[in-house]
């Protein structure tokens, strides 16, 4: 996978720090997930019945998200994010503020400030590495005081959706051939940075780093964590 | 088992027993079972003193202490209306076992918060001090504490010490040798700190209670160190404990800015009560019933799981009583609780010996309710406690042997024990050697988020805590030649700890022998309960 053009964000200034943590952010650092930030924009859509009508298509396709979740993420990701087509890049950026505010800022687990504190004051680069959609995520990055955020990102045609991600997609194994890339443009040592997150799915990404911790771990997740020997911690 | 030998000794003789030919096999503890092992003729076994009397009214002491207090006005006298008074709380981790209810604690509480009330404090927050041990859960904090004093405080005036919240710690400055001094800034804050102690062995209380109890990692690097431990000749014995002195100059600065009012209570050493009291006793004057009750135990520990085991273990609370409450300033209400803790833990013993002989139990200060004692608390218990169970010089001589027996195996509480789990597997492999340890890894593991995160939220020990507990065990890693492991269940554990590992007693004093001499002289510490001994 060529990763090398990829571009991320960098929410501060860059410091000269040799580790770094990176986090999932959906069910790790937050409650919400990504369908909830697209319920959002369903139900602001510009008029009453383009909200009506991406409402009903997006309750519909609940089971379809779920069925292409359990396939792979990358098949999630790419039907998900189809339901974006059309939408204006303008609005999105725009309903990404109040996204924070009204969905994703109450859904902060209790334990995430106090876990990013004591990670700062360890001397790691804060990294978000999210599923998430860059506008979505860079709020709560910013909230939070992150110094980088790597997400996803929507490809926009004339100003409006296409429905397809840029690429690389930032999930499952794609995020540790990422973080290998990162660590190598910023000097970061890997084997003394920490990687945090919920899902199995995001195993490639503890799996690349010295200090792997499980959050708020799915059942699959807790085991692979108790049998490794992985921390096991719960912000919720 | 064979019969017993009539009694004939001496009662000044019974704490020091020779093996002879006529002589009972030894219970060890073994873990979450026990050994009978037959010991060599000539062997020096020592038991502890028999449980000196409880007071006959816990609470009439407690009150009269209250109202008598060492170089203090009594407690009455100290509180206004409108004060802001902070109640701090020895942990979870003493006694062993915890003890039947109600908890000493639990009825110390029950009367200061009486008076508290009675005079209008109502600004009280009461705060367990756990330094860097892990949070107790909200159960053994109502345990601890009494359903009274629960419902009136839990949980916004009653919780835990948190030494790793920016906002919650204060540094009150240094000390002459520039130790950094700490504190819980509540407590710091208040116009009135009382400390509820327990004394169980005399490392405890004094300055410790505050100086440690409510202080945070900057402050416990000043002396949680390989050299403090290695300069304490014991660390169980404060009047030459580098570990004591350094913490003393950190409490008397901490005092220097709050007002402390000490209250300090020691136990007698009935641990075990009941259907288990033949284990207080010497094998030798074991009664037929007491025979049967030890070989109906182990043959169920035989067939029980070790889960089980422990959770059995675990369950039953020691019948312990209160022999002593003082209170007042900190130094000489410690003095008069250490003269009488040592009344009941010290034993005279003549002579050294070249093979010291100890069993390893399930239960150390730092995993009550745990789900294993791991290795790491095995060798803390081996070479941090029973090896600095002494005044004057040790029990054993130097170069000489310690034998224990546990089956090391290899298992940790993923909850309570995070950080032992990869100091011991990551850090262990690399190096033994405490200072390359203290110096290449443990701020790593103090200031590692994650470990910050499950001791502040979690129940976990501090990040740092494996440390300790292999410094703890530096002095006799120093001092003795060799460790053997009696029934280890694996290869490995032993190995890490750098002992040697035999599958019988028997071998193991063999071994023991052929390093130390054939005529070296053997000593078994009977315990638990536990024993000091001062060696003439």
């Amino acid at each position: 996978m060529h990763t090398g053009n990829f571009q991320h964000l960098t929410m501060a200034t860059k410091k000269s720090t040799s580790s770094a943590a990176f986090y999932d952010v959906d069910g790790t650092l937050i409650k919400a997930n990504i369908v909830h930030a697209f319920a959002y924009y369903a139900l602001n859509q510009p008029t009453v019945t383009g909200t009506i009508a991406q409402t009903i298509r997006t309750v519909a396709s609940l089971p379809l998200f779920w069925v292409a979740d359990k396939v792979s993420r990358k098949a999630f990701n790419e039907l998900f994010y189809r339901y974006y087509r059309g939408m204006s890049e303008d609005r999105l950026h725009v309903l990404a503020e109040e996204l924070f505010t009204d969905m994703i800022e109450p859904t902060i687990y209790p334990g995430t400030r106090s876990l990013i504190a004591a990670s700062r004051r360890a001397g790691c680069r804060q990294v978000l590495l999210s599923g998430g959609l860059d506008f979505a995520v860079r709020p709560l990055a910013r909230y939070l005081g992150i110094d980088d955020v790597i997400a996803n990102r929507l490809e926009f045609s004339k100003g409006y959706a296409t429905g397809r991600l840029e690429k690389p997609f930032v999930a499952g194994a794609t995020k540790a051939q990422i973080m290998r890339d990162f660590a190598l443009a910023h000097g970061i040592d890997l084997g003394r940075s920490y990687a945090y997150t919920d899902s199995y799915s995001d195993y490639p990404m503890l799996a690349v780093v010295g200090h792997p911790t499980a959050v708020n771990p799915d059942l699959r997740l807790r085991a692979t964590a108790r049998s490794y020997d992985w921390p096991v911690i719960d912000l919720s | 088992m064979r019969l017993a030998r009539p009694s004939t000794r001496r009662d000044s003789d019974e704490q020091v027993v020779m093996i002879d030919n006529d002589s009972a096999p030894r219970i060890l503890f073994h873990g979450e079972n026990f050994l009978l092992e037959d010991l060599p003729v000539g062997t020096r076994v020592i038991y502890p003193k028999r449980p000196l009397a409880p007071l006959p009214n816990a609470r009439a002491a407690i009150r009269y202490a209250l109202n008598h207090p060492e170089e203090m006005e009594p407690l009455h006298a100290l509180l206004t209306p409108g004060m802001k008074l902070t109640i701090a709380i020895d942990d979870i981790s003493l006694p062993l076992p915890p003890m039947q209810r109600p908890d000493i604690r639990e009825t110390v509480l029950e009367i200061v918060c009486e008076m508290l009330a009675d005079h209008g404090v109502d600004d009280v927050h009461l705060i367990i001090a756990t330094s860097l041990h892990r949070r107790m859960s909200e159960a053994e904090i109502r345990r601890m504490v009494g359903e009274k004093v629960f419902h009136a405080f839990w949980p916004d005036r009653l919780y835990n010490h948190d030494a790793c919240d920016p906002d919650g710690m204060v540094t009150l400055g240094k000390t002459r040798h520039s130790e950094v001094v700490e504190m819980n800034r509540r407590a710091a804050e208040s116009d009135l700190v009382i400390y509820v102690n327990l004394n169980l062995v005399p490392m405890d209380g004094g300055h410790k209670s505050v100086g440690v109890g409510l202080c945070g990692y900057e402050s416990l690097k000043a002396h949680h160190t390989p050299k403090t431990i290695v300069a304490s000749d014991s660390f169980m014995d404060p009047s030459n404990s580098a570990l004591s002195s350094s913490v003393e100059r950190i409490g008397r600065v901490a005092e220097k800015h709050v007002k402390v009012f000490h209250i300090e209570t020691a136990l007698n050493n009935r641990m075990f009560s009941g259907p288990a009291d033949f284990l207080m006793k010497n094998e030798d004057n074991f009664t037929e019933g007491d025979r049967l009750k030890f070989q109906a135990m182990k043959w169920a520990l035989d067939r029980t799981p070790r889960a089980l085991r422990r959770e059995v273990f675990m369950r039953v609370p020691a019948a312990y009583g209160l022999i002593a409450v003082h209170a007042g300033a900190c130094e000489p209400v410690h003095e008069k609780i250490l003269k009488r803790c040592f009344e009941q833990y010290a034993v005279e013993v003549h002579g050294q010996c070249d093979i010291l002989i100890s069993g390893i139990p399930y239960i150390s200060p730092y995993n009550v309710n745990s789900t294993a004692l791991n290795p790491l608390l095995v060798q803390v218990m081996a070479l941090g406690y029973y090896f600095h169970m002494y005044r004057k010089r040790p029990l054993v001589r130097k170069g000489g042997v310690m034998i224990v027996t546990h089956p090391c195996t290899d298992a940790f509480d993923p909850k309570h024990h995070p950080s032992y789990i990869e100091f011991f597997n990551r850090l262990l492999p690399e190096t033994s050697d405490a200072y390359t340890l203290e110096r290449k890894y443990q701020d790593e593991f103090a200031y590692d988020p994650s470990y910050v995160e499950l001791y502040r939220r979690g129940n976990a020990y501090h990040g740092a805590h494996p440390f300790y507990m292999w410094y703890w065990g530096q002095a006799g890693r120093e001092w003795l030649g060799k460790v053997i492991v009696v029934g280890s269940d694996n290869v490995t554990v032993p190995k890490l700890l750098g002992w040697e590992r035999a599958d019988t007693l028997a071998e193991a004093i063999a071994m023991g022998r052929a390093f130390a001499g054939r005529s070296a002289e053997i000593t078994m510490l009977h315990h638990p309960p536990i024993l000091m001994t001062d060696v003439m």
